[in-house]
């Protein structure tokens, strides 16, 4: 072994940049389509339409059942299927990803939507108000609160699972961070500067997570 | 003329009558006493919440300690067996130095009984299976020997039939029983009790208060920190009145309750008699 | 959508081997992360609730550490850079005489990753026992370690039993991801069906069956567990 040469790093930035770049877009984007599908899950799951919330539950615990590798294969696989033509690695990731976070999130939402006592649904209708403008006014501005954390947490987690696209070799931070590894032939410098990122990036988040939870921990 | 000899001389529903005063205390003598603690002071950060307590309780004693909430009553209780630190005085309990680090705390807290208000059963062992834990692990007796022991601790607090029940299955008054049969299991040579009957219904108060008393009539050193002064006036031969921190009096029963010489004490002692 | 179904794949040879050998490396690398797992998390969490600041910090740290970097990178680190670091004697065995390997590398890693989720809980289970129950285990004369052992560790272990159920789940899950330094667990042997045959259906149907089966039992064996540990509680009739 010579010694360690970190110059390497400094040559590939922009390609590291770039791929970083992409991680943090898969990211957003997941969270984004997570977010907005499973509080329907969500909403689905807690409503009074039995057969649509038996569903719903199935669709949740089944994502939960099996690992994302699966999933981003089941869609790299799928989506040309059943569109018809060729689709790019991309594209098919994105799906599996936003149809996989809805599934976290729904769970997420579920429990913040269960935080809040019935009493203030009993007020609202009193009022009233109507089941999605209770939803809306009332108990979702309350429950968000003790969601915070928990999805900046969620979103932690998925940013590190972004780096599972490196098996359909998506070039994400990860992916192009191996590529860099193996073509220079430098793994120690590349996979230690990139552990660096992922654990700072993640760490903050983990830590402005912490952060809010305590603030607003129920006096 | 010990106090067994009394209790040998009388029948036992005399003895529950019988006032402190007559109690006579076998303080051996030439010995060390249990507790002495002197000039004792302790910080929580700001505030100073012991300011230089000074208290004997000899071999045998029985002292309770009264004071209004946040006096340092439980703080000073806990300081005796180490579970509190302090910052300056001593601490010289059964001879052994409190605080210094060459001293064997475990062995002294094995011999010190403790009884706190919240009882503090393990909740996920049986009734037996608590009295017989720190036996079996601490003072290493054999499983036998410490279930023979917890049954005879049982019966004696009256609890015969409730060995393979756990805490959750138990009123308080039961609870804070078994848990003076778990302290005494291991042969303490002195009591600690904080509030024990400050979390219980008052129907349940009694049952609790009779098992101390018992105690106390069988010559067992103990230090009660009480507002039951009920109890005080028929168990305890020293009261001790706290205050911001302070030891403010120090009095035999008797002349505590019929002539307090502190003004606090004695507003204490009004309050708390006509409620 | 036009796509030429043939079930009966599955059970050809020699797919059909290839998924029970993908399953059993799957089950052995999970099972034995799991057990790593549960012990040095258990020993990590108690560290973090001791009364001393350094070992609290030491456990922030390694927590902090197994959970902010991705598992695959970790895998990664494990496979490729640390043997490296190690002095070359030790490098040299592990890169050429310790069979299998990438099998052990991922056992390492997803224990370890594992623990430091276990870690968390096991600690916040410790917190939530209360501190007058500490203090009785002390007062009674046992030594921290028993109080641990005795008082705390049972009771922190009844608390934490649900939570943990979705650990012990992940560990399944992330397995997975040890076909990325050449382990052919479950997922990687229908992964290689799918480009011998192209029935990929078929294949990732399989899988997503045996990972859903797996999660049924590992939930039913959680669930049993949580009972027979149990408390009475007031309702029960006393004894
Ligand atoms: N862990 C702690 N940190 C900071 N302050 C404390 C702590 N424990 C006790 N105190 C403070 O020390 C003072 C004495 O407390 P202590 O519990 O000894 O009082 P007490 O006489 O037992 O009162 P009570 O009758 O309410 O039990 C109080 O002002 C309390 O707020
Ligand atoms: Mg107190």
């Amino acid at each position: 072994m010579t010694g360690l040469d970190f110059g390497v790093i400094q040559r590939a930035l922009p390609f590291l940049l770039e791929g970083l770049a992409l991680s943090f877009f898969l990211t957003a984007v997941a969270m984004l389509g997570g977010v907005i599908l499973g509080l329907g899950l969500a909403v689905i799951r807690l409503s009074r339409w039995k057969a649509l919330s038996i569903l719903a539950a199935g669709y949740v615990n089944g994502f939960r059942a099996i690992p994302l590798v699966l999933v981003i294969f089941w869609f790299y696989f799928l989506v040309p299927l059943a569109l018809g033509r060729s689709v790019s690695a991309l594209q098919s990731v994105v799906i599996a990803f936003v149809l996989f976070e809805a599934a976290y999130y729904s769970e997420i939402f579920r429990a913040g939507l269960q935080s809040i006592r019935p009493g203030q649904w009993q007020a609202a209708y009193a009022c009233g108000l109507g089941y999605f403008q209770t939803l809306r006014l009332v108990v979702l501005p309350q429950a968000l609160r003790n969601m915070l954390p928990l999805m900046i947490t969620q979103a932690v987690v998925l940013f590190q699972d972004t780096s599972l696209v490196y098996v359909i070799s998506l070039r994400d931070f990860m992916t192009s961070a191996s590529i860099v590894a193996n073509r220079d032939n430098r793994l120690i410098e590349t996979y230690l500067v990139a552990a660096l990122v992922y654990f700072v990036i993640c760490s903050i988040g983990a830590a402005s997570a912490s952060r809010l939870s305590a603030r607003w921990r129920p006096a | 003329m010990t106090k067994a000899h009394i209790q040998a001389s009388r029948t036992p529903a005399e003895i529950v009558e019988m006032p402190a005063s007559v109690r006579v205390v076998p303080i051996s003598q030439g010995r060390k006493p249990m507790v002495e603690i002197s000039k004792l002071y302790k910080s929580y950060g700001p505030i100073e919440v012991l300011k230089g307590c000074d208290l004997v309780v000899e071999r045998g004693e029985v002292v309770v300690i009264c004071g209004p909430s946040g006096s340092g009553k439980s703080t000073l209780i806990k300081c005796v067996n180490g579970l509190e630190r302090f910052d300056r005085g001593a601490l010289v309990v059964d001879g052994v130095r409190v605080g210094e680090r060459a001293s064997d705390m475990t062995s002294l807290r094995a011999r010190i009984g403790m009884v706190s208000q919240h009882f503090e059963l393990y909740p996920h062992l049986t009734v037996l299976q608590n009295i017989c834990l720190a036996q079996v692990h601490v003072l290493k007796r054999s499983k036998v020997e410490a279930q023979a022991k917890a049954r005879a601790l049982l019966a004696r607090v009256g609890l015969p039939d409730k060995e393979g029940a756990y805490p959750a299955q138990l009123s308080g008054g039961q609870q804070q029983r078994v848990a003076i049969a778990r302290a005494l299991a291991m042969d303490p040579v002195a009591m600690l009790f904080d509030e024990p009957t400050s979390a219980l219904d008052p129907e349940m108060i009694g049952e609790v208060l009779a098992v101390m008393l018992e105690l106390a009539r069988d010559g067992m050193t103990m230090i009660v920190v009480t507002h039951e002064m009920g109890f005080a006036r028929k168990a305890a031969d020293r009261v001790v009145f706290m205050d911001k921190g302070a030891i403010v009096e120090t009095a035999p029963t008797q002349q505590f309750f019929d002539e307090p010489r502190a003004e606090r004490a004695k507003l204490f002692l009004s309050r708390i008699l006509s409620q | 959508m036009n796509y030429s179904w043939n079930w009966s794949i599955l059970i050809q040879p020699p797919y059909l081997g290839w998924l029970a050998s993908g399953l059993e490396l799957t089950l052995v690398i999970s099972i034995s992360a799991w057990i790593l797992a549960l012990i040095a998390g258990t020993l990590v969490g108690v560290v973090g609730t001791l009364p001393h600041r350094i070992p609290r910090m030491l456990a922030a740290t390694y927590v902090g550490m197994f959970r902010n970097i991705p598992l695959l990178l970790q895998l990664f680190l494990w496979f490729f850079v640390v043997p490296e670091l190690l002095p070359s004697g030790w490098g040299f065995w592990l890169k050429r005489d310790l069979p299998f390997p990438e099998l052990w590398t991922s056992m390492l890693a997803l224990g370890l990753f594992t623990s430091a989720r276990v870690a968390v809980q096991v600690g916040s289970g410790i917190t939530a026992v209360s501190s007058g129950q500490r203090m009785a285990a002390v007062a009674s004369g046992m030594s921290p370690a028993q109080a641990y052992r005795l008082v705390l560790l049972p009771q922190a272990f009844r608390i934490v039993l649900p939570p943990l159920t979705s650990d012990f789940l992940t560990v399944f899950k992330n397995s997975a991801l040890a076909l990325t330094i050449g382990v052919f667990e479950l997922t990687a042997q229908t992964r290689q069906i799918e480009s011998f045959t192209f029935q990929g259906f078929e294949a990732f149907t399989a899988a997503t069956i045996v990972y859903l089966v797996i999660a049924l039992l590992v939930t039913f064996f959680m669930r049993t567990l949580e009972r027979r540990v149990a408390l009475p509680d007031t309702m029960g009739a006393a004894s």
